[in-house]
């Protein structure tokens, strides 16, 4: 069972939960406040699900071996722009009001994707450089939709997206869960997935084996985009506000780390889908716990640090190889032996 | 007789010669007002509703003062903020005024303002250096006092009861200057009494998203709350939504204060929400222009001026929220 390769990404997340338990021990408890569900693991879901919503995209596009940094400018840009419609609409209330508002955001975060899948599949530059234009430009996008305020909207149907709930549950979890079955079933039920990993690890050979690779790279860009949009009306809508610099601020690197600590690696070539979301919950849990336990916030850094290191290093086979070596060796002889270095595949 | 009416003669003439005085300094006032009086600002950037309405706050003073603006936006970066100051001095404007990005680095650009004999003056924020006499005022809130009002209304609040008061604190970005001070001047209040207990405190980074995620493990962590301190409004406004989720009354069961006074806050508060907000208030263009007016005029000013800052109730809020500009 240890071999299966979520097996260590659920450990972590199990031991990060039952850490909280020593801490307030009816953490697992969830009950029904005024028709809805309630409790601690209910709310690492939900605040949980716009990363997993971004990190899912950000797998695909690191399968393909490149890496997508303005999902956070799309995150700010997509509420913006939803928020906007909706201040200015005559009924901010009625269905059709926040129907047309996703979609402006979801047409928008359609075009930003094309735009990166284009830079990266057509014009060649590198998907680093290519995504850090609109990272750093859409903020100024976001600041410019929203006049460089904070804009509040007051719309039920709006509010349902991230911050309401059906039959119960969080409306954004049972989203996440749509986008994410979807996804498996497309990339793991079709050959897309195969197509992926392949153009990922040697988009010369898969073009000469007939793979149109630049058009599956831009399709992952464009879908990245989308799942960023979505989440970014996730955020948006659960505080019923559109913050054009702070919305999805640092969003990239938190679904970038998701992704690795799931188990997909930085080189591409192949992906988890089931990796990165439960990599993207260890990351709100982590946010829990802190919170819950009470870490000071000048040290928050340092323990975020120190149990993402943990977390890699655990997973990393070639280091848990080395552990057990070391140990087994130590108990045979004092003799220190020689180690290869092995290089961590976190 | 005729000592009397050479004295009251005199006496007139010196009248005359007074108000003749006083006409030429006038006269010499209308030709530095015909020479309109400039003044460069350097302004940390755009980065929130607070800092725009501070900006618009400068430009219509301004314009309202008759006095030129050269108007700069750093955009968060210290480099175009000496940038500007060189042009500025350039450009030699009669008083240098600017938002500090950071505290520290200063001194060599100042230095040059101060041997073009142009005055600066502060706004908002202020710089660490050793020689004082780099600039000539500081104009803005003070941050501390802004976190002891809100510790005086929680005392005076609870006066008069014995049982513990559990408080949870929401701070701002960790390491900001208003961060720090808000949390330092509210602790310096309350603790001289044993009932108030701070029983979590975290950051919420001053936004309404993180101000909801913290308060929404607060609410689940801590058994009873009684009070929440925000260090801003949007992160009060995020754990309102928080707090009614969980089946509560902000404002009733859980007392609120926050600081800022955004139009936002203000209205929750006429919902009843927020029971008290610490203004901190960036429309300071008028002091600033009054302040350059005498500075130019050689004026003694005093070192530190602080902006006019109120404390609102719920009463004061809704009736205040019909004029409120940010």
């Amino acid at each position: 069972m240890t071999k299966h390769r979520l097996f260590w990404p659920a450990v972590v997340l199990a031991v990060l939960l039952l850490a909280n338990l020593a801490f307030t021990p009816d953490f697992f408890a969830i009950r029904i406040k005024d028709g809805h569900l309630y409790g601690s693991l209910i709310d690492i879901l939900h605040f949980g699900a716009p990363l997993v919503l971004v990190a899912l995209g950000m797998t695909l596009v690191i399968a393909t071996g490149g890496i997508d940094l303005s999902v956070g400018s799309t995150v700010a840009i997509a509420g913006a722009l939803a928020c906007l419609h909706i201040s200015e609409a005559a009924d901010p209330a009625s269905p059709g009001t926040v129907v047309a508002s996703v979609a402006i955001a979801l047409a928008v975060a359609l075009v930003l994707g094309v735009a990166n899948g284009v830079l990266v599949a057509r014009v060649g530059v590198q998907p680093i450089i290519a995504t850090l234009i609109l990272m750093v430009a859409g903020r100024g996008v976001a600041q410019l939709v929203t006049g460089g305020q904070i804009i509040t909207v007051t719309s039920g149907p709006y509010r349902l997206i991230g911050g309401g709930y059906w039959l119960a549950v969080p409306f954004a979890v049972l989203l996440a869960v749509v986008v994410v079955l979807l996804t498996a079933l497309l990339t793991r039920r079709t050959a897309l997935g195969l197509l992926l990993e392949s153009v990922g690890g040697n988009p010369v050979a898969s073009r000469l084996v007939g793979i149109r690779a630049s058009g599956l790279i831009a399709l992952v860009y464009v879908f990245s985009a989308l799942c960023a949009a979505v989440a970014g009306l996730m955020i948006s809508s659960n505080v019923s506000s559109a913050d054009g610099n702070n919305a999805g601020l640092w969003i990239e690197l938190d679904a970038i780390l998701a992704v690795v600590v799931g188990g997909t690696s930085l080189t591409g070539g192949r992906f988890s889908l089931g990796g990165t979301v439960l990599g993207a919950l260890i990351i709100q849990a982590l946010s829990t716990t802190i919170y819950t336990i009470g870490i000071p916030p000048e040290t928050t850094l340092v323990f975020k640090a120190f149990v993402v290191i943990t977390v890699c290093l655990i997973q990393s086979p070639a280091f848990r190889a080395k552990a057990v070596r070391r140990r087994s060796s130590a108990t045979r002889s004092a003799r220190p032996r020689p180690l290869k270095t092995e290089e961590a595949e976190a | 007789m005729s000592k009397r009416v050479a004295a009251s003669l005199v006496a007139g003439a010196m009248v005359v010669a007074l108000s003749a005085c006083g006409s030429g300094g006038g006269s010499a006032d209308g030709k530095d007002s015909g020479h309109k009086l400039t003044v460069g600002f350097s302004q940390v950037g755009a980065e929130s509703g607070w800092r725009t309405a501070n900006t618009k706050s400068v430009q219509d003073a301004a314009k309202k003062a008759g006095i030129t603006l050269k108007f700069s936006d750093a955009q968060q970066k210290q480099e175009n903020q000496i940038k500007a100051i060189r042009s500025f001095i350039q450009q030699k404007v009669d008083v240098i005024a600017f938002s500090p990005v950071v505290e520290s680095g200063w001194d060599t650009v100042l230095k040059e303002a101060k041997d073009a004999h142009i005055p600066v003056v502060l706004t908002d924020r202020a710089v660490d250096s050793k020689d004082d006499s780099l600039y000539v005022s500081f104009l803005g809130s003070d941050f501390v006092e802004e976190g002891k009002r809100a510790g005086d209304w929680l005392v005076k609040e609870y006066q008069g009861r014995t049982d513990p008061v559990n408080i949870v604190e929401l701070q701002g970005t960790t390491g900001s200057a208003p961060a720090n001070d808000r949390k330092s001047g509210f602790t310096d209040v309350i603790k001289a009494d044993a009932k108030f207990k701070i029983v979590a405190s975290q950051t919420g980074d001053f936004t309404r998203a993180k101000g909801k995620e913290v308060m929404q493990a607060f609410l689940k962590s801590q058994p009873k709350i009684d009070v929440l301190y925000a260090h801003n409004d949007d992160m009060a406004l995020g754990a309102i939504q928080a707090i009614e989720e969980a089946g509560k009354k902000p404002g009733v069961d859980i007392k609120i204060i926050s600081v800022d006074g955004v139009k936002d806050a203000f209205t929750a508060m006429s919902q009843g929400k927020i029971n008290v907000d610490v203004e901190c208030n960036p429309l300071l263009g008028d002091q600033l222009m009054d302040l350059v007016k005498k500075v130019k005029a050689g004026e003694q000013v005093p070192r530190r001026i602080k902006t006019q800052e109120g404390v609102f109730t719920q009463d004061q809020a809704a009736a205040a929220l019909p004029t409120r500009q940010y």
